[in-house]
C-alpha cells in the first residue's frame, strides 16, 4: 500500500470543461435566463407592439432595483442582511441631486465620486455597528435604515434637485444599435468593474467563507469581523450606485425611500442566493429583477387589476423558490 | 521561570476561566523539536482549552507561551500560523460552499506540496474542483491534515485526527506522523486511542482538572502510568477492561423486540436481517460506509427503506417520521451530539424535551413531573452540571450523557446508539458502557454501532458484522476479540486466504496491540 501514491500533477481543466462546470455551478442563473427569454417571447405574443421602446423602458426602470439587488446579494452571501438599502439609496440620491443642481458639468464628476465615497462610509458604519455591537444584522440595519431615511429628509424636504446632463445621458437612450440600451451597458460595466475583481480576490473568498461557515473561516485564519465590514462597505457602494441611477433616470432626488429594500430581498432569494449565506452570486439576483419587472409589465398588458398583480407577484416568488428547492432536493438525493 | 532555548514550544502556568467554571488552572507543556508529543487527559481536563489558547482561538487569563525561547502569544489563528503553529481541529475547518482549490487559496496554501501530502496520505486522486460539501467526512479530515502539512509549520497540532477515519486511512496518517519524528517539525497529538499514542508518540503530557500532572516518556508499558495520571484515583476501575461475563442463555420463548428482515436502501444497504431481544446489547460492526448509516436512519425513522420489513414486538411497522419510531419505542443516540441536542438551551430543557413535550401535543407542561424526571436522570448518569446553563458549554462526554439521559428519563424500551463514544474520554466511555448494560439488565433492548472494535466485548452480548450492505457474520461476545471482528469486517472468513495488503493492515494492528500489551513483543514490530 505504501507505494500507491496518487497522481501528484495538477490536472488542469480544459476551457470547455470549465464552461460546463460554470454552467453546472450556476445552473440556477442559467435557468433564470432561460425563463427570462421565455417571458420575453410571451410578452411579444400578448403585445405585438413590444419592441425597442419596451426594452429601453425595461432597462431604465430596472437599473436602480438591479443595483439594489446586487447590494443585497453581497451582504447576504456574507451571512448578513441589510434592511437599510432603500434608505441609503434615497440619501445618496438626494445628496447627488442637491449638489448637482445649478452646477457646471465638470463639478458633477466630483459629486459622483463624493456620493460613491458617501456610500462606502454608510456601509462602513452599518458594518462596524454590526461587528462591534454584536447586535443582529437585521436590527442594526433596520434602525440605521430609519437614520439614513431621516438624513435624506434633512437634506431636502420634497423631491427636488437636478441631475447633470452627462449623468442622465449615461443611462438614457441607446448605444449604436437601438436594441442595446445604455442603461444595460451601464449596469453590466458597473457590476463587472466592482464585483468581478472582488469575486476573484481573497476578499471575495473570505466573504463566501464567513457566510458559509463562520467558525471554519475563523479557524482558516480569515479575519471574520473585517470581512463582514468589507461586505457591508460593498453593499453601501452598490446602494450609492443605485441611488445615483435613481437620480440619473428621474433627473431629481426623492427623499422618501422606495420599495427597494424588500424587493431586493425578494430578488436575492429568487436569484439563487441562500439567505443562510455562502451561496450564490450577484448575477442571479439581477436576472431575477428583470423577471420580476417584466412580469409586472405583462400584467399591465393583460390589463390585470394592479392589486391582483401584486398578489400574483408574491405567489410567483414562492412558487419559483419552491421549485428551486425541490430541484435541489432531487439532486442531493440522486 | 527558566528560559530553555532548546524547546520548540513552551507553555507555562496557562490559566483560563469561563465565568464560574475553571477550564485551566495551571497547564504547562514543553515540546522539543522533532518529537511527537501526546496531550492527554479525561473529559474536561482542559485539553481543548489549551489547544484553543495555543492556536489563538481563545485568550488565556494568565500564563506564558514561548516559541524557540521567545515569548509569542497569538491572538488569532492567523497570528498563530505566522508564529509557526498550525492546528487540525476535530471538526473539518473547510468552507463547505467553496471548492477545495478555493479553500487552499483562502489559507494561502501552496497547491503542489498539498498534492504531495494528499498522495502520501492515500487520497492523491482527489478532484480539487469539488465543493467541500460534496467530499466525505473522512476525506475532509485528510485534506485538513494535508493542508496543514503543506504550510510547513514548526508545530502541528492534531486534535482527535483519527477519530472519524476508517482503518486504512488511519494507518496512512499514523505512518506520515511517525515519519516526522526526528525532523525539524514537532507534532502535538491528541487522541483517546492508546494504541496510536504508543505507536507514534515520544512523550505525553497528562492534564487533569485543568493542570498538568505529569510528563511520561512513551516506552512499552507507559500506558499504565499515563492512565494512572489521567484518571487519578479511579484508574483501577477502568483499566481492567477484560471480556464481560456474558449473560445467561436467552429463554427459548423470548420474542424479539425488534426484527429487521432483508432491509435494503438504494445501493448502500443490500440485505440486512437481525433480531434484537429485550435485555441484550447487540453490537453492529462495520468499516466506514458499509451501510450502517442508512440502517440507523431507517430504524430511527429518518429515512424509509426501499425494501424489506421492520417488526416491533412482532408487528410490522412503517416509520414516516422519527416521531413514529419514538412512539414505537425506538430512540436514537447519534455520534454527533449537535444532531441531538439544543445546544443553546439548558441541560434541563434538553432532557425534558422528549418526555414532557408530549410528541405531537401543544398543551401545558407538567413542571413538577418534569423536575422529578430530569433530576433522576441527571443523578443516574452523573452528569456534570457545573455550568448548569447551556449544553454547549459542557464537554463532549457530558453532552453525550445528556443525549442518553433524555431518553432514559422517559423510560427506554429500545435504544439505537450510533457510535455514542466517538471522541469521548475513557472514564465517560466506561460510564456509558455500564449504563447501556444497566439498561439491558432492566429489560431494554440496545443496538450499538461502534467504530472501536474493543467496545464490542466490553458492552455487547453478541455482534453482527455488516459489509457491503449485508450482514456477513454473527459473533458471540466471547469470540468477538479485535482480530476476529476485523477479519469479519473485511469480510474474510478465518480460513480464507487474505489479500496481501489487508493482511498487512491486520497484522500491523495486531502487532501494535500486542506491543501495547506486553513489552517484549515490541521488537517484533517492523
Amino acid at each position: 500500500m505504501s507505494t500507491a501514491v496518487g497522481p501528484v500533477d495538477d490536472a488542469r481543466a480544459r476551457p470547455s470543461d470549465a464552461l460546463v462546470q460554470w454552467a453546472r455551478r450556476n445552473g440556477w442563473t442559467v435557468s433564470l435566463l432561460g425563463f427570462f427569454a421565455l417571458l420575453l417571447v410571451f410578452t411579444k405574443l400578448i403585445q405585438p407592439n413590444y419592441g425597442v421602446a419596451g426594452v429601453q423602458g425595461l432597462a431604465i426602470s430596472v437599473l436602480p432595483l438591479a443595483l439594489a439587488a446586487a447590494a443585497q446579494a453581497v451582504v447576504v452571501i456574507s451571512g448578513g442582511l441589510d434592511l437599510s438599502i432603500g434608505s441609503m439609496m434615497a440619501l445618496t440620491s438626494v445628496v447627488a441631486a442637491v449638489l448637482m443642481k445649478g452646477q457646471p458639468e465638470e463639478f458633477g464628476i466630483a459629486v459622483v465620486i463624493g456620493v460613491l465615497l458617501l456610500g462606502l462610509l454608510l456601509g462602513a458604519i452599518n458594518g462596524s455597528l454590526v461587528v462591534i455591537t454584536r447586535v443582529p444584522d437585521i436590527i442594526v440595519t433596520l434602525a440605521m435604515g430609519f437614520v439614513w431615511a431621516g438624513c435624506a429628509l434633512l437634506v431636502i424636504k420634497t423631491p427636488g434637485g437636478a441631475a447633470t446632463k452627462w449623468l442622465k445621458e449615461l443611462v438614457l437612450g441607446s448605444l449604436g444599435v437601438e436594441w442595446i440600451p445604455k442603461a444595460a451597458i451601464a449596469l453590466i460595466i458597473v457590476v463587472a468593474v466592482v464585483w468581478i475583481p472582488v469575486r476573484r480576490s481573497t476578499l471575495g473568498l473570505s466573504i463566501y467563507a464567513i457566510g458559509s461557515n463562520r467558525l471554519a473561516a475563523f479557524r482558516s485564519g480569515v479575519p471574520v469581523g473585517r470581512t463582514k465590514i468589507a461586505a457591508y462597505v460593498l453593499t453601501g457602494l452598490f446602494s450609492a450606485l443605485a441611488g445615483l441611477s435613481l437620480t440619473a433616470s428621474t433627473g431629481i432626488g426623492t427623499p422618501v425611500p422606495g420599495p427597494y429594500t424588500l424587493l431586493s430581498v425578494a430578488a436575492v432569494v429568487l436569484g439563487g442566493v441562500s439567505l443562510a449565506g455562502g451561496r450564490g452570486g450577484v448575477f442571479g439576483p439581477i436576472v431575477a429583477v428583470l423577471i420580476l419587472s417584466l412580469i409586472r409589465t405583462d400584467m399591465t398588458f393583460l390589463s390585470l387589476d394592479t392589486n391582483l398583480a401584486i398578489v400574483v407577484q408574491g405567489i410567483i416568488l414562492i412558487g419559483v423558490v419552491m421549485v428551486g428547492s425541490f430541484i435541489q432536493l432531487r439532486r442531493t438525493r440522486a | 521561570m527558566t528560559v530553555t532555548t532548546d524547546l520548540l514550544l513552551e507553555a507555562t502556568g496557562v490559566a483560563k476561566t469561563y465565568g464560574a467554571v475553571v477550564a485551566l488552572r495551571s497547564a504547562s507543556l514543553a515540546v522539543r523539536p522533532g518529537e511527537v508529543h501526546a496531550l492527554m487527559g479525561a473529559n474536561g481536563a482542559g485539553k481543548s482549552t489549551l489547544v484553543k489558547i495555543l492556536t489563538g482561538a481563545v485568550r488565556p487569563d494568565g500564563g506564558r507561551i514561548a516559541i524557540r525561547g521567545r515569548e509569542r502569544m497569538a491572538h488569532s489563528p492567523a497570528e498563530a500560523r505566522r508564529n509557526g503553529i498550525v492546528s487540525v481541529y476535530q471538526e473539518p475547518a473547510l468552507i463547505p460552499d467553496l471548492d477545495i482549490r478555493d479553500n487552499l487559496r483562502l489559507t494561502e496554501t501552496p497547491v503542489e506540496p498539498f498534492r504531495h501530502w494528499l498522495g502520501e496520505l492515500g487520497i492523491g486522486d482527489l478532484d480539487l474542483s469539488r465543493l467541500a460539501r460534496q467530499v466525505p467526512l473522512a476525506s475532509l479530515r485528510i485534506i485538513d491534515l494535508a493542508r496543514a502539512l503543506a504550510i510547513e509549520p514548526d508545530v502541528l497540532m492534531l486534535d482527535e485526527m483519527t477519530a472519524a477515519l476508517p482503518a486504512n486511512l488511519t494507518e496512512r496518517v499514523l505512518e506520515v506522523i511517525g515519519r516526522q519524528r526526528g525532523g525539524e517539525r514537532s507534532i502535538i497529538f491528541i487522541s483517546h486511542r492508546m494504541i496510536e499514542i504508543a505507536a507514534v508518540c515520544d512523550r505525553a503530557t497528562v492534564l487533569r482538572e485543568g493542570a498538568t500532572v505529569g510528563v511520561v516518556d512513551i516506552v512499552p508499558g507507559a500506558e499504565e502510568r499515563v492512565v494512572e495520571l489521567m484518571l487519578g484515583e479511579i484508574a483501577k476501575d477502568t483499566t481492567d477492561g477484560g471480556a464481560r461475563v456474558a449473560s445467561g442463555p436467552r429463554p427459548a420463548d423470548a420474542r424479539p423486540r425488534l426484527t429487521a428482515r432483508e432491509l435494503s436502501h438504494g445501493t448502500k444497504l443490500q440485505d440486512v436481517s437481525f433480531d434484537l431481544y429485550p435485555g441484550e446489547v447487540l453490537g453492529v460492526v462495520a468499516l466506514e460506509g458499509q451501510g450502517q448509516d442508512e440502517l440507523f436512519d431507517i430504524l430511527a425513522g429518518s429515512d424509509r427503506p426501499s425494501g424489506g420489513e421492520l417488526l416491533v414486538d412482532g408487528a410490522a411497522v412503517s416509520f414516516r417520521h422519527p416521531a413514529d419510531a419514538i412512539r414505537a419505542g425506538l430512540v436514537y443516540v447519534p455520534a454527533d451530539r449537535a444532531e441531538a441536542l439544543l445546544m443553546q438551551r439548558s441541560v434541563r430543557e434538553n432532557i425534558a424535551l422528549p418526555t414532557s413535550a408530549q410528541i405531537g401535543g401543544w398543551g401545558p407542561i407538567n413542571l413538577a413531573r418534569e423536575r422529578r424526571v430530569v433530576d433522576g436522570a441527571v443523578q443516574q448518569l452523573q452528569i456534570d452540571s457545573r455550568a448548569g446553563g447551556e449544553v454547549r458549554r459542557l464537554s463532549g462526554g457530558n453532552q453525550q450523557k445528556v443525549t442518553i439521559a433524555r431518553w432514559v428519563a422517559g423510560g427506554v424500551r429500545t435504544m439505537l446508539c450510533f457510535d455514542p463514544t466517538r471522541g469521548i474520554d475513557i472514564r465517560t466511555k466506561q460510564q456509558i458502557y455500564t449504563l447501556l448494560r444497566d439498561l439491558a439488565e432492566a429489560g431494554a433492548a440496545v443496538l450499538l454501532y461502534t467504530s472501536e472494535l474493543k467496545e464490542i466485548q466490553l458492552a455487547c452480548d453478541r455482534a453482527i458484522v455488516i459489509f457491503g450492505g449485508r450482514v456477513v457474520a454473527k459473533i458471540e461476545a466471547a469470540d468477538a476479540d479485535e482480530p476476529a471482528l476485523l477479519r469479519a469486517a473485511y469480510n474474510l472468513r478465518s480460513d480464507a486466504q487474505m489479500p496481501e495488503e489487508v493482511a498487512a493492515e491486520i497484522v500491523a494492528a495486531v502487532v501494535a496491540e500486542e506491543a501495547a500489551a506486553t513489552p517484549d513483543a515490541a521488537d517484533r514490530e517492523p
